[in-house]
């Protein structure tokens, strides 16, 4: 418990600076760095012609990240379909198969990271590198991006500037991404993190087998991993593997690595919009609206953690009937050197920062322990990945300012802009697209044999896993229940089309809705208005998303992981 | 037509009326518009089908099923008929409103002008724009319009409940005329301004009636998340019917319709019609004609107030406050003859009068057989004629200077000067006179109302600003606006200043209502966005206003804030609870569903309800029944108390979130111990 304490304190402590560091990134103010970085990107934009003052409205934007996306996703299919040259290819992988590679490419592009292949087996060190880790620094930045452009919008003092994408992207790669992946990818280096183009290692174990021990370019692929909230493990085992994350070190490091950014990104927004002025020491450095909607996530996130620690905690009944003591707590499908509070940390933060790495298998967490990570996803606010967490919130704010204004006699406001018709009507789309991709998606799993091929444990357990899956894929989350046999043409292209409209629909819609709110002239406060900055309205905010989010997924959590849990408990 | 008018929620009418239309309404096409209560429909079809045919989705057909299904089927019935009834009853609240509205809009004869000047008599409904109309002492006017000649006093009380009569005249700001008012005294020649069918009173009446309704702007925003919940939870029910048949849970059709109907917002979404309809009525009540619910709305979000100094903040320069005798008559003199001429005189002038008078300790009565003569347009004085032929009067300076010449007396040489001083004082002078003689003058001050001052208290808490606008000089002007305590006022106010500044305080992003009567604030109450414009004041300005108030009280802006206010909050109130009543029909019905299959999941049953079947009821009934018990605060609206905003969010969170969540435990709980012996006796 302590440990946990000490974990979030810490992760506090790192997330304000940074906050702050990303706000005058966003805003284009001066940092320490700009003598170096200024020259970086002015080479960068006349290398690529950019001009990065030139403004761009939401639409714009979103088509151009749109536009971006594809091309790049264009070319890693390519890439991943020819990879069996033998170029960096020592350990001779085979090309990729089309819808895997369809898969993949989306996968990676939307910064989800669900991996239906092994690393290990199924790319080759061209693909890790080019595709894998190339994708995990633009979709981190092309998420930053968006999420930036729809700060700006809320902020609303740009007229219909939302900014440029390309000065967004190529701003937060070398100023954000890249030095920060360089510090922390040396440091797992120094921990034993291989990085390496040399092929893997054949040992004789002690026992007397051979043992191939898979080798690469890990620790570059590592660090941007969690960085740039992407989740996709250089290996099948992801940061479970000791070749990924050896130490109680290295996994501090990827823990905080994941936390940064998300939680700077709600600072950036706190900075940025028009708040009251407050004084206190956490208005100073979240900003008033910030504070409000950091609480909000961090209430969220508390409850998940303690509930997942606790479930882990209390160990298995089953095995501990068969005579396996359960004192330390549930350690089936977890690494020793990381304990419970260590994983359930880190599968609580993978899934509500939606990076989906894994340092334990969450197919084998307690039906509780398994909940938390499969609601996070469901919920999908809980800070979230690469500002689109924050985006998300907002979302759920706007709802939760519309009931408030109106109970307090005045037609809603946020940020000092109305809400009215349109917005209402886009933020009601941005709701229903997440558990409409989830739920129909499962409905269809369940009902076709294509879908039910992949499940490996049918009841209740099965139904988690499908769930999991979808939600893991709508969220971008990307994490796996595993235990799921998700190769298949009919897994392939459904978590590849949840994917695809889980990212780019909702982030369509939110710039829309910022585009929508800029446009709408400032209106006063004054006592009569509706304050977003008090105690009372993350509670609020919090019991919102309780009730649109969770209840929404009530059911058929009582018949996944609930009904498993009361089973098992029995 | 007071303001008290019939305030109670319902009367045998009605019911009446609110039953048939409960029936009428269920007519699909008239129900598609309010999505929310359609699907309810649609539900209550499909078990209708399921009730006479069980088994045709594939549920294993029992008897038990059938009597399941048709109880099911019963309740969604009653559902949509209670959600119908609210709007009825809104609806037919505001239909007697128009009916006694319609008893004022007599069918008189009107005497209608030929160019050549001869009359010709017509039924008032034949009157088109542009008539001109001659109307005479004693007769209704026939018509909304303007006088172009003549000056005569007009009773408005069938219209605002004001019993005193009031000037009319040509040109000005007093020259508008309503149809249905009666000329009192002297003769009016008026030019009719409205067509037949599009007078005031048949706005007023379709308004109320809810004919002309058009959904606001909030209203929109609202329906849309109304609609959008009732998808997520139909994507919700229909998944999880393959998803129950994976987990080994053949749900049946009529349990999810059941789960659907008790999770989408059946409360608000059968509310929301009655809440807007009966939010026009109360502003309509309050004898204000909002010319749309937008204007209602807008009222709740006001920042700042402009208000005129005179007649809304003071009485106007109405109550005496001094006596200054002329020509070397005595005070005591001056003081008698003034209380004499103000013994029957009921305006505040003359009241006041009489009050400071016997303040002063004058203590005459008039003798018997005195005649009083009352204030008339062309007179401009007031006085009593006493038996023994001694007149005393009291009126406007040049209007007694007048009458004492043609008496033969003479003007003391002081008055002028006496009559200056007190203008230059910022009052208004009136003259007292007994025959020939004048006395001296009247010295009326500009007198800030009672409560004044705790009604701006009132609005400063809740954040509204007020601007007071005068004529004065600033001087006087801030001591008006100390004494009344607004927070700002414009002194030598002219029409141009009230446009600039409504225009400044929208550029800071401010709501801004106003009042106002004369043309020349016609483009300011266009500009503001809430005007309110009084009913006395002239037709450019009630054109230009979106508000008018019939009483012609300027202070009322101060509560039609509060009913849009309070329109909202009952919106955005009833929504809460709607949504918050989620949680505890989950618990109703989730172990309900999956009890039977996966009998661990009982433990979620923490209401601990007897059978499935009675929990599913249980919670039907419950969606169905607060429709009704509702329907008393949809109408009358939730109270409203001026208060911070968070407080007020805090106190009705309270209420109708918390309250919201908690209510429907215990009230399916209390349904379950009644249901579940009679559902017994059925074999459920």
């Amino acid at each position: 418990m302590l440990q946990l304490i000490l974990t979030m304190a810490l992760y506090l402590l790192m997330v304000i600076p940074a906050g702050n560091y990303l706000y005058h990134i966003a805003a284009g103010k001066h940092t320490f760095a700009d003598p170096v970085f200024d020259r970086v990107d002015g080479f960068l934009y006349r290398l690529c012609g950019v001009d990065p003052q030139r403004p761009m409205n939401w639409r714009q934007y979103a088509l151009t990240l749109l536009g971006a996306n594809a091309s790049m996703m264009l070319l890693g299919y390519l890439v991943l379909r020819l990879q069996a040259v033998p170029l960096l290819n020592p350990n001779g992988v085979g090309a990729m198969g089309r819808s895997l590679s369809l898969n993949t490419i989306i996968s990676f592009m939307t910064n989800t990271n669900l991996q239906h292949y092994a690393g290990e087996t199924g790319l080759s060190y061209l693909s890790q590198m080019l595709v894998i880790t190339f994708m995990m620094f633009v979709s981190a930045g092309s998420g930053y991006a968006a999420c930036m452009a729809f700060i700006r919008g809320l902020a609303g003092q740009t007229g219909e500037n939302v900014g440029s994408f390309y000065a967004d992207l190529i701003r937060i790669t070398t100023r954000v991404l890249l030095p920060f992946s360089m510090l922390g990818g040396l440091v797992l280096v120094w921990q034993g993190v291989p990085q390496t183009l040399s092929g893997n290692v054949v040992v004789d174990t002690i026992e007397g087998a051979r043992q191939v021990i898979a080798m690469g370019p890990v620790a570059s692929l590592e660090i941007i991993k969690h960085i740039g909230t992407n989740g996709g493990g250089f290996l099948g085992a992801n940061s479970a593997t000791p070749i990924e994350n050896p130490t109680i070190l290295t996994n501090l490091i990827e823990l905080y690595a994941m936390m940064l950014l998300p939680g700077a990104c709600v600072i950036t927004f706190g900075k940025m919009v028009r708040s009251r002025k407050g004084r206190g020491l956490t208005a100073r450095c979240f900003g008033m609206e910030g504070r409000t909607v950091f609480a909000a996530m961090g209430i969220l996130f508390v409850i998940g953690l303690a509930l997942c620690f606790w479930a882990e905690s209390k160990g298995n009944p089953l095995l501990a009937s068969a005579g396996l003591s359960q004192s330390m707590g549930s350690m089936e499908g977890k690494e020793v050197r990381f304990g419970i509070a260590q994983s359930a940390m880190f599968t609580t933060a993978t899934t509500s920062f939606t990076t989906g790495s894994v340092n334990n298998m969450h197919d084998t967490l307690t039906p509780l322990g398994g909940l938390v990570p499969l609601l996070h996803m469901m919920l999908n606010v809980v800070f979230g990945g690469k500002g689109v967490g924050l985006m998300n919130m907002i979302v759920y704010a706007i709802l939760a300012v519309f009931l408030c204004g109106l109970m307090i006699g005045r037609t809603p406001e946020y940020l000092g802009k109305k809400i009215e018709g349109r917005e209402m009507k886009l933020t009601a789309l941005c709701i229903i697209i997440h558990p409409l991709l989830i739920l129909a998606f499962t409905a269809v799993a369940v009902g076709t044999s294509g879908g039910l091929a992949g499940v490996s444990n049918p009841g209740f357990h099965g139904l988690s896993q499908i769930l999991y899956e979808y939600a893991s894929s709508a969220a971008n989350n990307g994490s796996g229940f595993e235990g799921l046999a998700d190769n298949s043409l009919f897994w392939n292209l459904t978590t590849g089309a949840a994917m695809f409209l889980g990212r780019y629909v909702s982030i369509f819609l939110q710039l829309a809705i910022a585009g929508s709110l800029m446009k709408k002239p400032f209106v006063s406060d004054s006592a009569g208005s509706l304050h977003t900055d008090t105690p009372a309205f993350p509670i609020i905010l919090v019991a919102v998303v309780y009730i649109f989010a969770a209840l929404t997924f009530f059911p058929v959590l009582a018949l996944g992981p609930i009904a498993e849990h009361l089973t098992l408990f029995a | 037509m007071s303001k008290k008018r019939n305030q109670r929620l319902m009367t045998p009418e009605i019911l009446r009326q609110a039953v048939i239309g409960s029936f009428t309404k269920l007519d699909p096409r008239y129900m598609v518009k309010n999505p929310v209560m359609f699907v309810v429909e649609s539900g209550c079809a499909v078990t209708l089908l399921l009730s006479v045919f069980p088994g045709i989705f594939g549920d294993a057909a029992t008897g038990q099923l059938r009597a399941y299904n048709i109880i099911v089927c019963a309740v969604l019935f009653v559902t949509v008929l209670f959600a119908n009834f609210a709007e009825s009853v809104a609806e037919g609240r505001g239909k007697a409103q128009a009916a006694s509205l319609k008893r004022t809009q007599k069918d008189t004869v009107a005497h209608l002008l030929a160019p050549d000047g001869s009359t010709r008599d017509v039924h008032s409904s034949q009157l088109k724009k542009g008539d001109l109309v001659l109307v005479s002492a004693g007769e209704i006017i026939p018509g909304d319009g303007e006088v172009v000649e003549g000056i005569a006093s007009v009773d408005e009380s069938a219209i605002t409940g004001e019993s005193a009569p009031v000037v009319r005249e040509s040109g000005g700001d007093f020259c508008s005329v309503t149809g249905g008012t009666t000329v009192v005294s002297d003769w009016l020649k008026i030019s009719i301004t409205s067509d037949p069918g599009s007078s005031f009173l048949d706005r007023m009446i379709a308004l109320v009636e809810g004919a002309s309704r058009k959904k606001t702007p909030n209203e929109v925003a609202l329906n849309t998340l109304l609609v959008s919940l009732t998808i997520i939870f139909l994507i919700v029910i229909v998944t999880l019917y393959p998803i129950g048949i994976y987990a080994g849970v053949r749900l049946q059709i009529s349990t999810l319709v059941a789960l659907a109907v008790c999770l989408i917002p059946t409360t608000i979404g059968g509310l929301l019609s009655a809440i807007g309809i009966a939010g026009m009525d109360r502003v309509t009540r309050f004898n204000v004609i909002a010319m749309s619910g937008k204007a209602v709305e807008a009222c709740g979000d006001v920042d700042t107030m402009i208000l005129d100094k005179t007649g809304t903040i003071t009485y106007g320069n109405r109550l005496a406050a001094d006596f200054f005798p002329v020509g070397g008559a005595e005070t005591e003199e001056l003081i008698r003859c003034a209380a004499l001429t103000s013994l029957h005189d009921d305006t505040p002038e003359g009241k006041s009068t009489l009050e400071l008078a016997r303040r002063l300790g004058c203590s005459s009565t008039e003798p018997a057989g005195s005649i009083f003569v009352p204030f008339t347009a062309q007179t401009r004085m007031s006085g009593v004629d006493f038996p023994d032929g001694t007149r005393v009067r009291k009126g406007a300076a040049e209007a007694i200077e007048q009458y004492v010449r043609s008496q033969g007396g003479s003007v003391p040489a002081d008055l002028r000067e006496t009559v200056e001083k007190v203008s230059g004082l910022g009052g208004t002078p009136l003259t007292v006179c007994q025959d020939a003689r004048i006395l001296g003058v009247i010295y009326l001050k500009d007198t800030v109302k009672a409560g004044m001052a705790q009604r701006f208290e009132r609005l400063r808490a809740i954040g509204i600003k007020t601007i007071m606008c005068t004529g004065d000089n600033p001087l006087t002007a801030a001591t008006i606006a100390k004494e009344a305590g607004v927070d700002g006022f414009i002194a030598e106010c002219k029409p141009e200043d009230k446009i600039s500044v409504i225009k400044k305080e929208q550029a800071q992003g401010k709501i801004v209502a106003m009042t106002g009567d004369g043309t020349n604030d016609a483009p300011a109450l266009a500009q503001a966005n809430v005007g309110l414009a009084m009913n006395s004041g002239t037709t450019a300005a009630k054109e230009a206003a979106n508000m008018v108030d019939l009483d012609s009280d300027p202070t009322k802006i101060l509560e039609v804030v509060e009913i849009g206010k309070q329109l909202l909050i009952t919106r955005g109130s009833l929504t809460t609870f709607s949504i918050a009543n989620d949680i505890a029909k989950y618990f109703a019905i989730i172990p309900a569903m999956f009890m039977l299959a996966i009998p661990r999941l009982g433990v979620l049953n923490i209401m601990g309800l007897a059978t499935p079947y009675s929990a599913i009821l249980s919670a039907l009934i419950f969606n169905a029944l607060i429709i009704p018990c509702l329907i008393p605060l949809a109408v009358k609206g939730v109270r409203y108390r001026p208060m911070s905003s968070g407080r007020l969010l805090l106190r009705n969170m309270m209420i109708f979130g918390v309250g919201g969540v908690v209510t429907p435990f215990i009230g399916i709980k209390l349904i379950d111990l009644v249901i579940h012996p009679l559902l017994a006796v059925l074999g459920l």
